[in-house]
């Protein structure tokens, strides 16, 4: 089973991120299951939302306690929203900003976790592609880009089907964007790790 | 066709493919994107033939849905927490008129203090107004307990409450397979009302009964509530013989080991522990008691699918020869214990059997499978009260971080 | 209607009678034929205006829709005195739900009638002054909010007399109620309280409103078919003197009624889409002490002390006169 936590605020898709999820993992073959944090709808409040992957059924209704991956929509919500609290040994961190891995740990107070940070400018290639600030399509696609639980085709299909015309082809645009930029990174970082070797 | 739904789609897309004639919608959380999404499927046609009126309150939502029914129409409308209450002279008198409305009760607490988010209190407020309640253990249950009700409804003339466990349920998405608008044409007979308000045929609806009559009338509804069970059983036996998966049903039972729901599946044993639940709480049990009982511990578990009428004769058996029982119970009944509790010790008198009741996910409070596990450990060592409420953190009310309301990160 | 000249041998031209006339002129309530919709043998008492009233209503309203009426009613009297099981002096069908949601059960069949592509068949609520002014008025309100098809009358006695005469918001001032006792230095119901319904449903601004009382049957009938003429959300509004409540003589419950007209203490309205269209004028003036001589509820006002209390009544009929140009001074 793979659990993951998404964090942002309120008017940025939290939630449709989790829904979003959820079905790109049941394109790719999963069972999978959304999990909205309850209440709040107010905008720019801290949300959080669930999602898990498995391939039995998904049972459980119990909120993701150890996310394998989380997913940070908000940077300003690293120091207060604590996103690596309950993270599994060796799980996946990414972020929606221009700063580096590094600073990143640094504002979370998360230098020592045992985890891979990963950060993508979401929500800039967001606004150049949809023009509105709602970073889920990137995020999930840099998410594709670092692991096999979903692809960037599955997250590209469930958003142009949610959003039929022209911001279905927006999100699919910047999913792509994101996608390359992650994919960019892990081959820096690969190359960085090679020539340390 | 199995898909990834948000539980209120999938219950409105059911309930729309029941072919209702009136749906009535007054917005209250956690019940809101049920009519919405039935709101957009009346506009675009999806949902044909159905006038779909937005009420200025429950009170009316319910009041509408007495009309229509009486009207001959098959009749809809969801609501959850205080708009249930708020419904409540209305829900009472729809089932004393035997008026087979269906409502999907996203439950939810009743405030004060306010709060939105689930418990069952809402529907056990309303566990004597004479509705059946029906509980899905998750949202594949709670879709395709829409299409028993109405049938069972409609064959008894009793209105019915398909209870589903408001966020928890309502706003996740999970992979469910919804029934198709041919199978549901196919299985639920079109709505042939019992009484009708026909300018062919004037009947009076509504009429007032004496000293002389009430205790008759009565006695007449609840004979009629214990034919319900009859037909409960057999509408869903249908349902699995014509969709090949069960729902509804009086008594869940669970294979011992995979924990997979299965009418089958043998009473449990005089060692073993009884976990008796009701709503979503049975998938986390069903995850938190596998792994319990590979490693041999004597548990079983046993889930209320109908609230009311109260199946005593099925959880007896489900019970079997175990005189050990620990409910679950999502709803306080004050200086008491759980109010499921109260219903599975009424329907236990006599065995001799241990209960405790264990009160869990108050508010929307998460029911983690670390303290289910805590808990039937405890029981089993003889260390569980005969009520205890689970994660209560003592010495007075907690203060919450900011932002955070399900559980500490 | 076409002016007919008759022998003048009723008692007058408000009569209930026309039986002189042609059977076209007639009024419902003259035929041998008429609906009967609320037959004979229900309990209401002796002298109860609304009973009266509601069959005159009815009758019309099932003429009206050729006989394809479905009644929506309210908890009260009404109710109560029509309706004790095993027995129902309702012809057409009927039903009750409850106290506070008649409109709602009425918007609840309209829908399911139109469902069906049964429009033919009309919906018609109904309700005392209680179930409409007071607990009823947010679902009456929604149902005139929506435009629902439904006519909506209100049989207004003035109080909660099947719960034994206690003060409604449509009790007038003075008035002793079981609630409003006729002791201490303001007997009875305060002056400056109370709403006027009439008003509330204009304010909807739904196709018809009107006002009648039992007094003039033929302005009666005329309003319940000119109000099932019409679709959408209608309003009637019925003044029914209640002779228990009212501490009056049974016989008198039509006089009353005429009392309240004449004095300009009920005025009798007629308006569509939220404007007055019609008003009936006085016919011979009557003075207020007519209307509240006869009603033991405001005997305090008849005794000393009790001047202020009349003065005060009679700027309440002038203020009406003068609002709605009962005496056609100005046209």
């Amino acid at each position: 089973m793979r659990q993951v936590r998404v964090h942002g605020r309120g008017g940025q898709g939290v939630v449709t991120a989790a829904e979003m999820l959820a079905r790109a993992g049941f394109l790719a073959g999963h069972e999978a299951q959304a999990i909205p944090s309850f209440g709040s709808e107010r905008t720019g409040a801290p949300v959080v939302s669930y999602c898990r992957f498995a391939d039995v059924p998904l049972r459980t209704r119990e909120p993701v306690l150890a996310p394998d991956v989380v997913l940070v929509q908000d940077p300003t919500l690293l120091a207060s929203d604590r996103p690596f609290a309950g993270l599994a040994p060796g799980g996946l961190v990414i972020v929606n900003t221009t700063a580096d891995a590094g600073a990143v740990r640094a504002e979370a107070g998360a230098q020592e976790a045992d985890a891979t940070v990963l950060t993508v400018p979401a929500m800039q290639i967001t606004l150049t592609h949809l023009g509105r600030p709602k970073p889920a399509a990137a995020m999930l696609a840099a998410y594709a880009a670092a692991s096999d639980d979903i692809t960037l085709d599955a997250v590209q299909q469930v958003f142009r089907e949610r959003f039929p015309g022209a911001v279905g082809e927006a999100n699919a645009a910047a999913a792509a964007e994101a996608f390359a930029y992650v994919r960019d990174e892990l081959a820096e970082v690969a190359a960085a790790a090679g020539s340390e070797a | 066709m199995r898909e990834v739904l948000e539980g209120s789609q999938a219950v409105a897309r059911t309930v729309a493919r029941c072919r209702p004639g009136v749906v009535c919608a007054y917005p209250i959380s956690p019940q809101t994107h049920i009519v919405e999404a039935l709101s957009v499927m009346a506009r675009t046609g999806e949902l044909a033939d159905c006038e779909y009126v937005n009420v200025e309150s429950e009170f009316s939502a319910m009041s509408v849905s007495i009309g229509a029914s009486a009207g001959g129409s098959r009749a809809y409308t969801a609501t959850a927490s205080q708009g249930l209450l708020y419904m409540a002279e209305a829900v009472y008198n729809a089932a004393g008129m035997g008026l087979p409305i269906v409502m999907t009760v996203a439950n939810r607490a009743v405030g004060a203090p306010i709060n939105i988010w689930n418990d069952h209190s809402d529907a056990m407020a309303m566990r004597d107004s004479g509705w059946l309640q029906l509980f899905a253990a998750d949202n594949q249950e709670a879709a395709d307990l829409h299409v028993i009700a109405f049938a069972v409804a409609e064959e008894l003339g009793i209105p019915a409450m398909v209870c589903m466990d408001g966020f928890v349920l309502t706003h996740a998405s999970d992979v469910v397979e919804l029934p198709t608008a041919a199978q549901v044409d196919a299985f639920l007979p079109p709505y042939r009302p019992t009484q009708v308000l026909d300018i062919r045929h004037p009947t009076t609806i509504g009429t007032m009964a004496g000293p002389e009559s009430f205790t008759e009338t009565k006695y007449l509804q609840h004979l009629r509530f214990l034919d319900a069970t009859g037909v409960i059983e057999s509408w869903s036996e249908r349902f699995r013989e014509a969709f090949g998966r069960e729902a509804g049903g009086l008594v869940a039972r669970y294979d011992p080991d995979t924990l997979d729901r299965d009418r089958l599946a043998p009473p449990a044993s005089s060692d073993d522990l009884v976990v008796v639940a009701m709503g979503s709480v049975i998938g986390t049990l069903q995850a938190a008691l596998a792994p319990m009982r590979a490693a041999g511990i004597p548990v079983r578990l046993v889930g209320v699918s109908s609230f009311r009428p109260f199946p005593g004769d099925a959880l007896r058996e489900a019970v079997g020869a175990s005189r050990h029982v620990m409910v679950i119970d999502r709803a306080l009944e004050l200086g008491s214990g759980g109010v499921l509790t109260g219903c599975v010790g009424r329907a236990l008198a006599g065995t001799r059997s241990r209960l405790h009741s264990v009160v869990a996910g108050l508010g929307g409070r998460p029911i983690l499978e670390a303290s289910l596990q805590e808990a039937v450990r405890m029981a089993l060592d003889g260390e569980l009260g005969r009520l205890e409420f689970l994660d209560l953190r003592e010495g007075g009310v907690p203060t919450p971080t900011a932002g955070a309301t399900e559980v500490a990160r | 209607m076409t002016t007919v000249h008759i022998p003048f041998l009723q008692t007058g031209t408000l009569a209930v009678g026309g039986r002189l006339l042609d059977d076209a002129e007639r009024s419902v309530q003259s035929h041998a034929d008429r609906p009967s919709s609320l037959t004979k043998g229900h309990r209401a008492c002796q002298g109860c205006a609304e009973a009266l009233a509601a069959r005159w209503v009815m009758d019309t309203a099932v003429e009206a829709s050729d006989g394809k009426l479905v009644v929506a009613n309210a908890t009260g009297c009404l109710e109560v005195f029509s309706t004790l099981y095993p027995e129902s002096a309702w012809k057409p069908p009927w039903i009750h739900s409850l106290f506070a949601n008649a409109a709602a059960v009425a918007t609840g069949i309209a829908a399911s009638l139109h469902a069906q592509g049964r429009d033919d068949v009309r919906v018609l609520a109904q309700g005392g002054d209680g179930g409409t002014v007071d607990i009823g008025l947010a679902a009456v309100s929604g149902m005139f909010e929506r435009n629902d098809d439904v006519l909506y009358v209100c049989y207004d006695n003035q109080g909660y007399m099947n719960t034994g005469v206690q003060r409604s918001s449509a009790t007038p001032a003075a008035a002793r109620t079981a609630t409003t006792p006729a002791v201490g230095r303001s007997p009875g119901q305060a002056f400056g309280q109370g709403k006027s319904m009439v008003k509330i449903a204009m304010a909807h601004e739904i196709p018809y409103v009107a006002s009648a009382t039992p007094a003039d049957l033929r302005d009666l009938e005329h309003k319940v078919r000119t109000a099932m003429s019409i679709r959408g959300a209608r309003y009637l509004h019925v003044l029914v003197p209640c002779p228990v409540g009212w501490g009056s003589a049974s016989s008198q419950s039509i006089a009353l009624a005429r009392a309240a007209v004449q004095s300009g203490i009920f005025p009798v309205v007629e308006a569509r889409a939220g404007e007055l269209t019609d008003v009936q004028r006085i016919r011979e003036r009557a003075d207020v002490e007519e209307y509240l001589r006869p009603q033991a509820r405001f005997a305090h006002l008849f005794k000393p002390g009790g001047e202020d209390a009349l003065a005060r009544w009679r700027a309440l009929a002038d203020a009406n006169i003068r609002r709605y140009d009962l005496l056609g001074e100005r046209s």
